[in-house]
C-alpha cells in the first residue's frame, strides 16, 4: 500500500459492481466464467484484508464492526467457491443446451450484482441503504430463479417475486416506522436512519412504536429468512432454478435477512421498554424447526428436500438468537457458519448428481457411492453434517443450541429436540436411498468440480474437531454484542 | 399547524384508503387499472401537497415519478398488454366481493386502532398518514390474496407501495424517500415492461396465476 490508502469496503462493493458491468458486456461464456471466478476471488481477498486494515470510522452511510466482518467473510468465501462451482455446472448447462450463450452473459452479470446488493446489505449503516440493498439482491435472485423459463422455473420465480415483495414492503413499514420512532429523539434527517446512532439513542424511543416496527421487520425480513408461516416461496425457488442460485439462497440470501433482523433485534433489547424480540423469534424459530422437519418426510425431489432443511436450520439458528445470551448466541453464530458452508457443498454435489442422472426425482437415484463415489461420498458426508452427527460441525453447534436451550428453559428444549430427531430420522431415510443400493439411473462419468464441495466439508469437519482458540474468542466477542 | 393545510393532507390521505376501496370491488381489468390510474394521481397530490408543507423540495420528484411513472405510464402499457393478451374479460376473483369488502373495512379499523394507540406522542398528521398508509397496504394485500390474476395482483402490489410512498412522505424529513421510490419503480418496471408477463403471456397463453397451480412440485 504505498501513496494511496486501500479501502477494503470500497473493494468489496467495487469489485462486483465493475465485475458485473464487465460481465454484461463480454460475449464469450468461458472467458465470463473465469472473470465471475476472479472477482469472487478478490472481493474475498478485500474482505479478509478487513482483519488487518484499520477499519474506517462509521458514516452516514457504511460500517464495519466485529459484528459484519463474520458474515462478510462468510459471504463472500461462499460467494467464490459457488462460482468456482458455477463455472463447471454451467458449462455442462450450455453443452445440454439448457442454457444458451446470452442467458449465461446475464447469469453472470446478476450473480456479481447480486454479490453487490448481499455485500451492501452487510457494510450498511442505513436501514434505509440496507433494505434498498437486499431488495436488490431479491431481485437478481428472482431473475435467476426464473432463467430456465420452463413452466416450474416461472412459477417458482413468480412465488419468490410475489412473496418476497410483500416481504419487503412489510420491512419498509417498518423501516418507516423506526425512523419515525428516532424522528423526535435524534432529529430529523439521515442521521436517525443511521444504525450506530440509533443504537446509542434507542432507549429513548418510544417503546410502543419501537415495538410495532420491529414485528413488521420480523415478518417482513423473516420472510426472507424462511420463517415458516411465510416460507412458501423457498422450495420452489431453490428446486427450479439453476444450482449455484439454490447454494448462494441458502448458503447466504437467507443470512442476509437474518442479520437485518439481528441488527434490529440489537435495537429493540437497548429500548427496555419495548417488546422483548427474543420470545418472538424464539417462537417462530421453532415453528420452523418442527415444520420443516416433518415436511421432509414428504419430498420426492432432492432439491426441495435440501430446500426444507435449510428452512429448518434457519429455525434452529433463529430460535438460538432468540434465546439470547452468551452460549445461545455463539452457539446460533457457528451453526449459521456451518450451515452455510454444509448446505451449499451439499448443494454443489446435488447439482452435478441431478446432471448425470438426468432428473430431481429422489425414486429415480440410487446407490451413488457406487456409480459416483466421489459424489456419492460428497453427499454423505454433506448430509451427515447437515443431521447433525458428531464429529461434524454441526453437531457441535447443535448440542451447544440444545445444551443451553436446557440450562436456561428445560421445558423448550423438548419441542426442540423432537424438532432435530424428526428431521435426523428423515435426512437418514432418504440417504440410504440416494447413496447404497443398485446404482439407478444415468451412469456417464461426471467432470465435476470437486475441490468446493470437499474444501468446504473438510472445514465443516474440522471445526467439529477442532476450533482455533482465536476463532472462539472473536465469536465470543460477537456474541457478546449479541447480547 | 395551520387548520386547513391540515385538512388538505388529511383528505387527500383518506381518498387515497378510499380509491383502494373501490379497487376490491372491480370485477373488469381495465376498470381496475383506471382506478389504479387514479390512486397514483392523489397519490401524486398528497405526495406534491406534503413537499409544499414540509418545504422538502425533493418530495416533488417522487410525486413527479407517481404521476408521470404510475399514473400514466404503466397504466397505459397494461392496457396494451391486456389487449394484446386478449384478456380484458371479468377478472376471476378467489373471494366474493362482500366478503372481500367486509374484510376490508376490517383492516381498515385494525390499522387505525392500531396506529393509533401506538404513536400519541408523534405529530398528529404524521400519525394519521401513518395510520391511512398502513390501511392502505394492508388494503393492497387484500386485493393481491383476492385475485387468481397476474396482471391485478401487479395492480394490488402497486398500491400497496403507494401506501408505502404516502408513509414515507408523510415521516418529516425522513432521507432516501426519492431513492426509495426510485428502486420501487424501478422493480415494477421490471414487472410489468419485461420479464414476468412477457414469458407468462409466452409459456403459457395466460396470464392467469391459476394455471401454474398446475404445477405443484410435488406431484411429478
Amino acid at each position: 500500500m504505498t501513496g494511496f490508502s486501500f479501502d477494503a469496503v470500497a473493494a468489496i462493493l467495487f469489485i462486483p459492481a465493475g465485475a458485473a458491468a464487465i460481465l454484461a458486456v463480454l460475449p464469450n461464456y468461458r472467458m465470463t466464467a473465469v472473470v465471475n471466478v476472479i472477482a469472487s476471488l478478490l472481493t474475498l481477498l478485500a474482505a479478509l484484508s478487513l482483519f488487518v486494515t484499520d477499519r474506517p470510522a462509521p458514516g452516514q452511510y457504511l460500517l464495519v464492526d466485529d459484528l459484519n466482518i463474520v458474515f462478510i467473510v462468510l459471504n463472500t468465501f461462499v460467494g467464490f467457491t459457488t462460482s468456482v462451482f458455477s463455472a463447471s455446472y454451467i458449462a455442462h448447462e450450455l453443452e445440454t443446451g439448457r442454457l444458451t450463450a446470452p442467458n449465461l452473459r446475464f447469469y453472470h452479470a446478476m450473480y456479481q450484482i447480486m454479490m453487490f446488493g448481499m455485500n451492501l446489505a452487510f457494510v450498511s449503516n442505513n436501514i434505509g441503504l440496507m433494505w434498498v440493498a437486499v431488495e436488490l439482491a431479491t431481485l437478481t435472485t428472482v431473475l435467476m430463479v426464473g432463467i430456465y423459463r420452463t413452466h416450474e422455473a416461472l412459477e417458482a420465480a413468480w412465488k419468490y417475486f410475489i412473496l418476497g415483495s410483500v416481504g419487503i414492503a412489510l420491512a419498509l413499514f417498518g423501516t418507516i416506522l423506526v425512523y419515525m420512532a428516532a424522528q423526535p429523539v435524534v432529529g430529523e434527517g439521515t442521521n436517525a436512519m443511521v444504525w450506530s446512532v440509533l443504537i446509542e439513542k434507542a432507549a429513548h424511543f418510544d417503546p410502543a412504536l419501537l415495538s410495532v416496527a420491529f414485528i413488521f421487520l420480523l415478518l417482513g425480513y423473516g420472510t426472507k429468512v424462511g420463517l415458516a408461516p411465510l416460507h412458501a416461496w423457498l422450495p420452489d425457488a431453490h428446486a427450479e432454478g439453476p444450482t449455484p442460485i439454490s447454494a448462494v439462497l441458502s448458503g447466504l440470501l437467507l443470512n442476509v435477512a437474518l442479520y437485518a433482523v439481528l441488527r434490529f433485534k440489537l435495537l429493540l433489547a437497548a429500548s427496555p421498554q419495548a417488546i422483548g424480540p427474543g420470545p418472538l423469534m424464539a417462537t417462530m424459530g421453532l415453528t420452523s424447526l418442527i415444520f420443516a422437519a416433518f415436511m421432509l418426510y414428504r419430498r420426492r425431489d432432492i432439491k426441495r428436500l435440501f430446500a426444507y432443511s435449510s428452512i429448518e436450520h434457519m429455525g434452529i439458528i433463529v430460535f438460538a438468537f432468540g434465546m439470547g445470551g452468551p452460549l445461545a448466541n455463539f452457539a446460533g453464530l457457528l451453526h449459521m457458519v456451518m450451515h452455510s458452508l454444509t448446505k451449499s457443498a451439499i448443494f454443489f454435489a446435488v447439482g452435478h448428481i441431478a446432471q448425470v442422472k438426468g432428473t430431481q426425482k429422489i425414486s429415480e437415484i440410487r446407490g451413488l457411492t457406487e456409480s459416483h463415489p466421489g459424489l456419492g461420498w460428497a453427499l454423505v458426508i454433506g448430509v451427515v453434517a447437515i443431521a447433525g452427527l458428531p464429529p461434524l460441525g454441526i453437531f457441535m453447534s447443535e448440542f451447544l443450541v440444545v445444551s443451553s436451550t436446557f440450562a436456561r428453559y428445560p421445558w423448550l428444549a423438548i419441542p426442540l429436540v423432537f424438532g432435530l430427531l424428526i428431521a435426523f430420522g428423515a435426512l437418514l431415510l432418504r440417504l440410504t436411498g440416494l447413496a447404497f443400493g443398485e446404482p439407478r439411473g444415468g451412469m456417464a462419468p461426471v467432470e465435476a468440480s470437486y475441490v468446493p464441495m470437499y474444501s468446504h466439508l473438510a472445514l465443516v469437519f474440522a471445526a467439529g474437531i477442532y476450533l482455533p482458540a482465536p476463532l472462539v474468542a472473536w465469536f465470543q466477542h460477537v456474541a457478546g454484542i449479541l447480547g | 399547524m395551520n387548520g386547513l393545510t391540515f385538512d388538505i393532507a388529511h383528505l387527500l390521505a383518506g381518498s387515497l384508503v378510499l380509491i383502494s376501496f373501490m379497487m376490491l370491488y372491480q370485477d373488469r381489468l381495465f376498470a381496475l387499472i383506471n382506478v389504479f390510474a387514479l390512486h397514483a394521481v392523489v397519490l401524486a397530490l398528497s405526495v406534491a401537497w406534503q413537499a409544499y408543507i414540509q418545504d422538502a423540495h425533493h418530495l416533488y420528484i417522487t410525486a413527479g415519478i407517481a404521476l408521470v411513472f404510475k399514473a400514466i405510464v404503466i397504466p397505459v402499457g397494461l392496457h396494451r398488454i391486456i389487449q394484446r393478451l386478449g384478456i380484458h374479460r371479468d377478472i376471476e376473483t378467489a373471494v366474493g366481493i362482500g366478503p372481500t369488502m367486509l374484510a376490508g373495512i376490517g383492516l381498515v379499523t385494525l390499522s387505525m386502532v392500531l396506529m393509533l394507540r401506538v404513536t400519541p406522542e408523534a405529530d398528529p398528521l404524521a400519525r394519521e398518514d401513518l395510520a391511512f398508509a398502513l390501511s392502505i397496504i394492508l388494503l393492497g394485500l387484500l386485493v393481491m390474496v383476492t385475485r387468481r390474476n397476474a396482471v391485478s395482483q401487479v395492480v394490488g402490489f402497486m398500491s400497496l407501495e403507494n401506501g408505502l410512498v404516502l408513509a414515507a412522505t408523510g415521516a418529516k424529513g425522513m432521507p432516501l424517500v426519492v431513492e426509495i421510490s426510485v428502486a420501487f419503480s424501478i422493480l415494477i418496471a421490471f414487472i410489468v415492461i419485461g420479464v414476468f408477463l412477457f414469458r407468462i403471456r409466452e409459456r403459457f397463453d395466460s396470464v392467469d396465476v391459476g394455471a401454474l397451480d398446475d404445477y405443484r412440485g410435488e406431484r411429478r
